[in-house]
């Protein structure tokens, strides 16, 4: 009896102290972003506008587009280098659907994100069958997308005048009378579809199985390879979404779009919590993570800090939320 | 009691190396079976063939008199055999009754369970029923990651799990090593009521007295094969190590 008096009294502090552990680096995430919005807030007047708010949101999206399926492929333990020029190269594939091919929208949007697709599957193909190192597998595939973006663009831009309506896909207003651009209503479907998935289905608990322990995982007669191309080539969807995204509001295919954009996600992805060694993340975290970044862009820039003063403060965010999250993991581990 | 699991001739080579040298080994239904040997004897190596984990080089295994192939952890499984690897095999980071369900999860009914829609709280509730028939406590620790529990807690969790879904056979690879005594008690009582039931338990273990207590039958494995059986009732210790070390049958290595 003296033993169930224990176990009764327990839990309660367990699942406090346990939950605050768990989700620790999203309220740190959390509070980060409030902290930064007011700080911009009361520093600029020109902050908090309709206008600027909203084109923030604007470039939240392709970053939170891209962390979005990152965050998949980094709680299996794995990385993706290849999302930045992978969305350079399904842009261009983009354009080359439907400017080059009149190929019509409905068919040639959903190319280009399938293009992604592909690029994925061909990832997901090397580390989990040639079982190349995730890190040099995408890497491969970055530089490889990279050159073929130039290659099938002739290293020029393409542009969408042609079809005024893909424009539509990321600045036109579904909600009429709200200003609200549709690249932002995308965002918020596609991080509640990717929320559900993650967290509700096989496809989410085999992503966190493989990444936690993906021996056990494999042991408990889990095809893990098979999965892992699944994830890789899932999360290369993303890669295509961002790319018509990117595309449709520039109005145009630039095959140099996508530089720098890979280390960006990645950066959202962990500010968010996710861990780089697998098994822990949410979406939830993620899309903190893509909003804590494009608020210090923007706001550094309304501020007029030049561009490599921004890139500095980035470096130091990274920093400090990575450091919060190895702090977590030894509280946990005591 | 019929025959359930017979393995005959088994032999392993990693290299140079052989870890089984036409090791046998036989399971009736209901029993409960302590397979006992010294480092090195090759218990581990005969328990990963005859779970599926690794493939022999020669040998039969028959499943009640048919020869079977297990090919994988997951063909194993699908005759019945179940195993608690040493260590343990869990997912840290998933909660108990998600690792019960590791591989089997249950999906929705209808489209939702096309799309690989998860019914977790029909899940939950069979794990907590589960884990309340063996007696564990961790119907409490439903919402822990794994990661945070005490190694007692895991173990109940790889047992249960375990236990859950082994219809036929059940290994267990020194399922008390890191259990306290009343722990202990729990996991041997555990493995009574779990061959009650008609399922065949084998028990590697190391404590020769455990054996003894909760065996009906030994097998003892020595350089990579059984040299001797013995029904556990009226088999004293000394009779046992020597086996194990080769003093008892004389066949020097």
């Amino acid at each position: 009896m003296t033993a169930s008096g224990v176990v009764t009294e327990k839990p309660i502090s367990r699942d406090l102290a346990s939950t605050i552990r768990g989700r620790l680096q999203q309220f740190l995430a959390f509070g980060g972003l409030i902290v930064i919005f007011v700080f911009f807030s009361l520093a600029s007047p020109d902050f908090l506008t309709f206008s600027n708010v909203t084109s923030m949101l604007f470039s939240t999206v392709v970053i939170g587009t891209l962390a979005i399926g990152t965050t998949f492929v980094i709680i299996t333990a794995g990385i993706d280098l290849s999302i930045g020029t992978g969305m350079s190269l399904c842009a261009v594939m983009a354009g080359v659907f439907i400017v080059h091919w009149h190929i019509p929208l409905p068919i040639g949007v959903p190319l280009a994100i399938l293009f992604g697709g592909v690029i994925g599957l061909i990832n997901g193909f090397n580390v989990a069958i040639l079982k190349i190192p995730p890190f040099i597998a995408t890497l491969a595939m970055m530089l490889a997308a990279q050159g073929l973006a130039l290659v099938i663009s002739h290293s020029a831009p393409i542009y969408f005048d042609t079809v005024p309506a893909y424009a539509a896909i990321s600045t036109g207003n579904l909600i009429p009378g709200v200003k609200f651009p549709n690249a932002v209503i995308v965002l918020a479907a596609v991080a509640i579809i990717a929320a559900i998935i993650l967290n509700k289905t096989v496809l989410g608990r085999y992503t966190y199985s493989i990444g936690s322990n993906a021996e056990a995982t494999a042991l408990s007669g889990i095809n893990v390879r098979k999965w892992q191309i699944i994830i890789y080539a899932f999360a290369g969807l993303f890669i295509g979404l961002a790319s018509v995204l990117i595309s449709a509001r520039l109005g145009s295919a630039q095959p140099a779009l996508g530089q720098g954009y890979e280390l960006q996600a990645i950066a959202a992805v962990v500010i968010g919590g996710t861990s780089l060694f697998g098994g822990k993340g949410s979406i939830l975290g993620t899309v903190i993570g893509a909003l804590i970044i494009s608020l210090l862009n923007n706001g550094l820039q309304i501020m007029s800090v030049p561009q490599e003063w921004q890139n500095v403060v980035l470096g130091a965010v990274i920093l400090a939320a990575v450091y919060t999250d190895n702090i977590r993991r030894r509280k946990a581990a005591m | 009691m019929s025959r359930l699991l017979e393995a005959t001739g088994i032999v392993k080579r990693y290299g140079h190396v052989t870890a089984l040298h036409g090791a046998d080994f036989s399971a009736d239904a209901g029993e409960v079976v302590a397979l006992i040997g010294d480092n090195g004897a090759g218990k581990s190596t005969l328990v990963k063939v005859l779970s599926g984990v690794v493939a022999p080089d020669e040998g039969t295994i028959q499943i009640k008199g048919n020869p079977v192939t297990l090919g994988s952890p997951l063909g194993a499984r699908a005759f019945g055999i179940e195993t608690v690897f040493q260590d343990l095999s869990l997912a840290p980071d998933l909660g108990p009754a998600e690792n019960a369900f590791v591989g089997r999860e249950l999906v929705k009914p209808g489209l939702l369970g096309w799309f690989g829609v998860l019914d977790s709280s029909k899940m939950r509730r069979q794990a907590a029923d589960a884990f309340m028939s063996m007696g564990t406590n961790l119907m409490t620790l439903l919402d822990e990651p794994v990661a945070t529990m005490s190694g007692g807690q895991r173990q109940s969790v790889a047992i249960c799990r375990s236990i859950m879904w082994a219809s036929e056979v059940l290994f267990l690879d020194e399922p008390t090593a890191a259990l306290g005594v009343v722990q202990t008690r729990n996991v041997l009582d555990l493995v009574r009521r779990v061959a009650a039931r008609g399922v065949a338990v084998v028990l590697i273990s190391h404590n020769m007295q455990q054996v003894l207590e909760v065996a009906d039958r030994v097998e003892v494995l020595r350089l990579g094969r059984r040299v001797a059986q013995f029904r556990a009732a009226g088999t004293n210790i000394e009779q046992l190590v020597g086996a194990m070390t080769g003093a008892l049958d004389g066949s020097a290595a």
